[in-house]
C-alpha cells in the first residue's frame, strides 16, 4: 500500500518526465523501425541478387551485427561516429544510427527468410513465362513473401522498441532514461521503475494487439 | 518463314525449332546429362520417357535455360540461347513450360494468372489480355472460374490454368514436365485432352510423361532417356513395339 502511494505521488510530481521519456521511446523506435526496414530490405535483396560480392558483403555485415552484443555496438558507434564525421554529432544521433544499423541486420534476415520461403516453383514458372527478374521479384515473389514477412517483422519491431531502452546508458531521452532522471532526483528506485515498466507494458501490449489484428486480417484475405 | 522450311512438292519440310548440341549438365560431381544432341522440328510432338532420375526434367529445363548447361549448346530458332550474351528473357517468351506441380500464382485470380506476363512483358493492354485470357479459358472449359483464386480449383483445373497461362504468351513450343503426375487419377484425362488438342492444332510439344498410352497416341517421336543420355529414339511404334536397346525394352516391360 505504501508503495502504491509512493508510485502515485511520484507520477503526479514527475509525470512530464515520464511522458517526455515515452515520447522519446516512441520516436526513437519509429525512426529506427522505418530506417531499418528500408535498409534491411535493401540488404536482403543484395543477398539474394546472386552477385557473389554482394552476398559476401551482406554475409559479413549481418554476421558481425548478429554476432556481437547490441550494447557493444552502441558504444562502438558512440565512440567512432563523432570521430568519423566532420560535423558535430549528438549522442542521440550516434545512438540512433547504431540502433538502425543493428536492427537492419535482423530485418534483413527476416525478409530474406520470407522471400526464400516462397516456393521455388513460383520463380521458375514466372521465369519460364519470360518475365524479367525485376517483375518476377515484384509481381510474383514479393506479394507472396509479404505474408511470411509481416508477422515476423512485427516481432522484430517489438524487440526493437524494447532495445531502445539501452539508449539510457548514454542518457538519450527515452523511458528508461526518465526512470534514471527521477530516481537520481528522488532516490526512489523501485517506484520509478514500476511506473516505467507499466508504461512499456501498455505500449507494447497495444502494439502487439494491433499487429495480431493486422495479421489475422491478412490471413483472411489469403484464404479468399 | 525461315530459309530451311522450303516447300517440297506441296509438302512442307518443317524447320528445326530446337537444336541441342553436345549438351552436358553436372551438379557438382554428379553427371546428369551426357552429351545429348538432338533436333526438334516445328510442329513435332516428342514424348520423353525413362526411369526416374534419368535426367528428363533436367533436359527440359536446359532447353529454356532454367538450368544452365555445363557444356554444349541449345539453339532455339537459329539463336544459341545458351550463349552468355543472349537476352534469355525474350527467348523464354517463345518457350512455354508446364510443371508437374502446376506452379500457378496463388495470389492472383485465374484471369490475372494468365494476363500477368503478357501485360508486363509484351505491352499488351489489360483489356486485350483479358479478352484473350477468356477465350483461352473457354477453350479449356474454365471460363466460369475466371475470377476465382487458384485455391478454389482442383488439381486438374490448376494444370489447365497453367497450360493456358503458358499459351497466353503465344509460344512456339511448350515443354511439359510430367503434367499429370501430381494429379488424382480421375483428373488425368481432362489435362491430357487439352494437351492432345494442342498437339492436333500443330503446336510443337516436348512432354515428359509416364502416360505410355498417351505418348504412343500423340507423339511423332519418342525419346527414351536413361543415365543422362537419350538411349534410343524413334517413332512410337518403333520404341514401344520394336525397341532395339535392351534397357528400353526392360523399362517398357516394367511400366506397360
Ligand atoms: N538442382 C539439382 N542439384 C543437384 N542434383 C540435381 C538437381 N536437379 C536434379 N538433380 C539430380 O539429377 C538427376 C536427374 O534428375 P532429373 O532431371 O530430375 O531426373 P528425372 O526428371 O528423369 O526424374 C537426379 O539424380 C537428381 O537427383
Ligand atoms: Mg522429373
Amino acid at each position: 500500500m505504501k508503495l502504491l502511494e509512493t508510485v502515485a505521488g511520484l507520477w503526479q510530481k514527475y509525470y512530464y518526465v515520464y511522458l517526455g521519456g515515452l515520447w522519446g521511446t516512441i520516436w526513437l523506435s519509429a525512426v529506427s523501425v522505418a530506417a531499418a526496414t528500408v535498409i534491411g530490405t535493401a540488404i536482403a535483396l543484395m543477398k539474394l541478387s546472386g552477385v557473389r560480392v554482394l552476398d559476401w558483403i551482406t554475409r559479413v555485415y549481418v554476421g558481425i551485427l548478429r554476432g556481437t552484443p547490441i550494447l557493444l555496438q552502441l558504444y562502438f558507434f558512440w565512440i567512432l561516429l563523432p570521430k568519423a564525421v566532420p560535423f558535430e554529432l549528438s549522442d542521440t544521433a550516434c545512438i540512433i544510427v547504431a540502433l538502425i544499423v543493428n536492427a537492419s541486420a535482423y530485418v534483413a534476415e527476416v525478409i530474406r527468410a520470407g522471400i526464400q520461403a516462397v516456393d521455388a516453383g513460383q520463380t521458375e514458372a514466372a521465369k519460364s513465362l519470360g518475365m524479367r527478374p525485376r517483375n518476377v521479384m515484384l509481381r510474383v515473389v514479393m506479394p507472396q513473401a509479404v505474408k511470411n514477412i509481416l508477422p515476423a517483422l512485427g516481432n522484430e519491431y517489438v524487440t526493437m522498441i524494447k532495445q531502445t531502452s539501452l539508449a539510457s546508458v548514454f542518457f538519450v531521452e527515452e523511458l528508461m532514461t526518465s526512470y534514471k532522471t527521477v530516481q537520481s532526483a528522488t532516490f526512489l528506485a523501485l517506484p520509478s521503475l514500476i511506473i516505467v515498466g507499466f508504461i512499456y507494458l501498455i505500449l507494447i501490449t497495444v502494439l502487439t494487439k494491433a499487429l495480431d489484428l493486422f495479421e489475422r486480417r491478412l490471413q483472411k484475405s489469403e484464404r479468399r | 518463314m525461315s530459309a530451311d522450311s522450303i516447300k517440297l512438292g506441296g509438302k512442307i519440310k518443317p524447320r528445326v525449332l530446337i537444336k541441342v548440341e553436345n549438351l552436358n549438365k553436372s551438379f557438382g560431381d554428379l553427371k546428369v546429362l551426357r552429351n545429348i544432341s538432338e533436333s526438334i522440328h516445328e510442329g513435332e510432338v516428342v514424348s520423353i520417357i525413362g526411369p526416374s532420375g534419368s535426367g528428363k526434367s533436367t533436359f527440359l529445363r536446359c532447353l529454356n535455360l532454367l538450368e544452365r548447361p555445363s557444356s554444349g549448346r541449345v539453339i532455339f530458332e537459329d539463336v544459341d540461347i545458351s550463349g552468355k550474351k543472349v537476352d534469355i528473357v525474350k527467348h523464354r517468351q517463345k518457350i512455354g513450360m508446364v510443371f508437374q506441380q502446376f506452379n500457378v500464382f496463388p495470389h492472383l485470380t485465374v484471369t490475372e494468372n494468365i494476363t500477368l506476363a503478357p501485360t508486363l512483358e509484351k505491352n499488351i493492354s489489360k483489356a486485350d489480355a483479358r479478352r484473350r485470357a477468356h477465350e483461352l479459358l473457354e477453350r479449356v472449359g474454365l471460363l466460369d472460374k475466371k475470377d476465382e483464386y487458384p485455391s478454389r480449383l482442383s488439381g486438374g483445373q490448376k494444370q489447365r490454368l497453367a497450360i493456358v497461362r503458358a499459351l497466353a504468351m503465344n509460344p512456339d513450343v511448350i515443354l511439359f514436365d510430367e503434367p499429370t503426375s501430381a494429379l488424382d487419377p480421375e483428373m488425368v484425362g481432362e489435362v491430357l485432352d487439352v494437351i492432345r488438342s494442342l498437339a492436333e492444332s500443330g503446336m510443337t510439344i516436348l512432354i515428359v510423361t509416364h502416360e505410355m498410352g498417351f505418348a504412343r497416341e500423340v507423339s511423332d517421336r519418342v525419346f527414351f532417356m536413361d543415365g543422362g543420355a537419350i538411349r534410343e529414339q524413334g517413332r512410337p511404334e518403333e520404341i514401344f513395339f520394336h525397341a532395339r536397346d535392351p534397357r528400353t525394352a526392360e523399362f517398357l516391360s516394367m511400366v506397360l
